[in-house]
């Protein structure tokens, strides 16, 4: 099976005053195509550093990371805002939508970044439309976020998420902020992502949570400590 | 694509800067008063040097006058004497016969007395003159005609009289071809100048002139019939003055020459008037030109005190645009995340900073344009409430009310332009700023 996001050996380290932060320590770790991944570990595991690194926020001190056949590891700035804006969809704890747009707004942001520009079409505005049915807000695209309950937002986010297609979406603690039935909700929405063929790779450090996904990654101390497969 | 852009850009600015509606609208009063002040300085700089210019044109600006003034009082001697000063007709002679720029030079003496046709009356200036007088001084007759070279030949008994005059002693009949009395001797009056507008006075050497209440005879029948010296009875006073002349006009051919000639005859005039300080020379052009100088410094001086409230303004948009940015660092994070670049952060911040500022330029430009009507709301003030009943400040006041702002309008762009320079020059550190935030810091954010 083909590739969606591939990490070999790859280091992070942070030089502070006190002596080198190993945060990253060789990792190694393929994500296929369709995968559907949640990366467990407590805090100070690294598993934030490899969320940064995966999602393009961070480039790594040493070693490759191959997003959709692409080592965007040595990328600059500027193609790493673009990556992040093609391959990529985020999706964070706290929503992190723009409070002054309304829904239809917020889904279309990352169209405003595309390469070179292109004017917001007919067609785009069409698969917004779309999004916002797919997450079941068809009828609350002129609210602003604060109009809206949590889960709601996060739908949102989802929905904005995709507007680009990317070949991975990255959710971190996707429903940290949510009540269980609002995140069962949203791990729905996700199943049914990954059913019609979208690479996840999740953040949790709910049990509950990552047994939503087919694969459980365990992080300790900057390396996999240990993987497991559930049926999901 | 671009112009969509850059709609885009500009109406997700206007989102963000209507967040926060009183914060922006105070922010963008330092630009408002800014370019208002630039606008209304400018104004009131521009209206001021009209003022000067068309008062120099109106002497004329290849004229060069020349004033007997009277001496000052201690070196004239005792009160009772006869005051002999002034130009010479051979001062005349000497300007008229000598210089080759000239074209006209005219002599003129002129006296204060008292019109009367019956028992109609009315004081005005008695001006000796020759025929050139007219066509110098923009007058044209309404009836009749001016003075010519033969009334002046054979001295003839005849005048032309100004408007008022005509219109005040001939109330309802046809003054031509009547008689004028002036002090005890008649005139004939062979003709009525049209309606012209004053001269107002230049500093201390010139006083303002109302050709209106004139009567012009040939000067040399003002000779033969007054004679040099006359005499004035006021109230117990009396004071007899000698002069030959009261003025020359002299008119230069071509313009380049006025400044040369000019100096010759200061210098001509010099030889005999150094001691007695009782000439004076005013050269309209020298005029216009320190009038145009003085309008550059004005611009200058009040531009820059204009300007400095701009750049307060300035400062106060980039204060702002700096809390802004660390206010909104969370959505900086947000999109950077989703794809934005460096240079796009920097854009939309330094939009916002843009829209901000330009559309306070405009407001600031609908304000400066009301300037004129704000000033004279102003100046109705100052004379109702804080000159009234003070007679020493006649002079202040009347510089004040006769200050006339104009809009210069090459400022509205001018001032336009500025304030979109302020809103780059002001706001792109703190779009920099934003820029160059650490994404992952800034998602971290609270």
């Amino acid at each position: 099976m083909k590739a969606a996001a591939q990490l070999v050996d790859l280091h992070k380290h942070y030089y502070l005053a006190g002596g080198t932060v190993r945060a990253l320590n060789g990792v190694d770790i393929t994500f296929p195509e369709g995968d559907f991944v949640a990366i467990m570990g407590s805090s100070g595991s690294g598993k934030s550093t490899l969320l940064n690194v995966l999602g393009g926020l961070d480039r790594p001190t040493s070693g490759q990371y191959i997003l959709a056949g692409q080592d965007v590891s040595e990328l600059s700035d500027d193609e790493l805002s673009y990556a992040r804006n093609q391959l990529i969809g985020f999706v964070f704890q706290s929503y992190n939508l723009i409070t002054q747009y309304t829904v239809l707004e917020n889904i279309e942001v990352p169209l405003l970044y595309r390469p070179g520009a292109p004017s917001i079409s007919a067609s785009d505005r069409e698969r917004c439309l779309e999004l916002a049915d797919l997450v079941g807000l068809s009828d609350r695209l002129d609210h602003r976020p604060f109009q809206l309950s949590g889960g709601q937002q996060q739908r949102v986010a989802v929905a904005r998420s995709l507007v680009n297609n990317p070949a991975i979406l990255l959710a971190d603690e996707p429903t940290g902020n949510l009540d269980s039935k609002t995140a069962d909700e949203i791990m729905d929405l996700f199943v049914r992502l990954n059913g019609e063929g979208r690479t996840i790779i999740m953040v949790t450090h709910e049990n509950d949570i990552a047994a939503y996904a087919h694969r459980q990654i365990h992080m300790k101390d900057g390396v996999v400590a240990g993987e497991g497969v559930f049926k999901g | 694509m671009s112009f969509f852009r850059f709609f885009r850009t500009v109406h997700l600015a206007l989102k963000s800067i209507l967040l926060h509606k009183l914060r922006s609208g105070l922010t963008m009063l330092g630009i408002v008063f800014g370019v208002f002040s630039v606008i209304a300085m400018l104004a009131i700089g521009e209206g001021a040097s009209e003022q000067a210019q068309q008062q120099v044109l109106q002497l004329g600006a290849t004229n060069i006058i020349v004033r007997s003034v009277k001496p000052p009082l201690e070196s004239s001697g005792s009160n009772n004497r006869v005051n002999i000063y002034g130009l010479l007709r051979s001062d005349f002679q000497l300007l008229s016969e000598n210089i080759p720029t000239l074209v006209n030079a005219i002599p003129i003496r002129e006296s204060t007395m008292e019109f009367r046709n019956k028992h109609h009356t009315l004081n005005g200036r008695l001006v000796g003159c020759t025929a050139d007088y007219a066509g110098v001084n923009h007058l044209k007759t309404r009836n009749g005609r001016f003075i010519d070279d033969r009334d002046q030949e054979t001295m003839a008994n005849v005048c032309v009289l100004g408007a008022d005059v005509a219109d005040i002693l001939f109330p309802l009949e046809q003054p031509v071809g009547k008689a004028v009395q002036v002090n005890a001797r008649f005139y004939k009056i062979i003709g009525v100048s049209q309606r012209r507008v004053s001269t107002s006075a230049i500093g201390s050497a010139l006083a303002g002139q109302d050709f209106n209440k004139d009567i012009y005879i040939p000067i040399k029948t003002f000779q033969v019939r007054l004679g040099d010296l006359i005499i004035q009875r006021q109230q117990g006073t009396m004071t007899a003055e000698k002069v030959e002349l009261n003025q020359i006009t002299l008119q230069v051919g071509n313009p380049d020459d006025v400044m040369a000639t000019a100096d010759v005859v200061r210098e001509t005039i010099d030889r005999n008037h150094k001691e007695q300080k009782d000439v004076d020379i005013i050269v309209p052009l020298e005029l216009l030109r320190q009038a145009e100088q003085i309008r550059q410094i004005f611009n200058v001086v009040l531009g820059s005190i204009a300007a400095i409230s701009l750049v307060v303004g300035g400062i106060g948009i980039m204060n702002i645009m700096l809390a802004t940015v660390t206010e909104r660092t969370r959505e900086i994070g947000i999109r950077r995340a989703l794809g934005a670049r460096q240079r796009d952060i920097t854009v939309q911040f330094l939009t916002e900073t843009i829209v901000l500022t330009g559309t306070g330029g405009v407001i600031g430009i609908v304000m400066g344009l009301t300037t004129p009507y704000a000033f004279d709301g102003l100046q109705y003030v100052v004379q109702n409430f804080i000159l009234s009943g003070s007679n020493a400040t006649s002079e202040v006041g009347r510089i004040f009310s006769d200050m006339h702002p104009k809009i210069a309008y090459w400022s509205l762009p001018l001032a336009f332009g500025i304030s979109v320079g302020i809103g780059i020059i002001f706001g792109l550190y703190p779009a920099r700023a934003a820029a160059r935030l650490d994404p992952i810091e800034a998602l971290r954010h609270e």
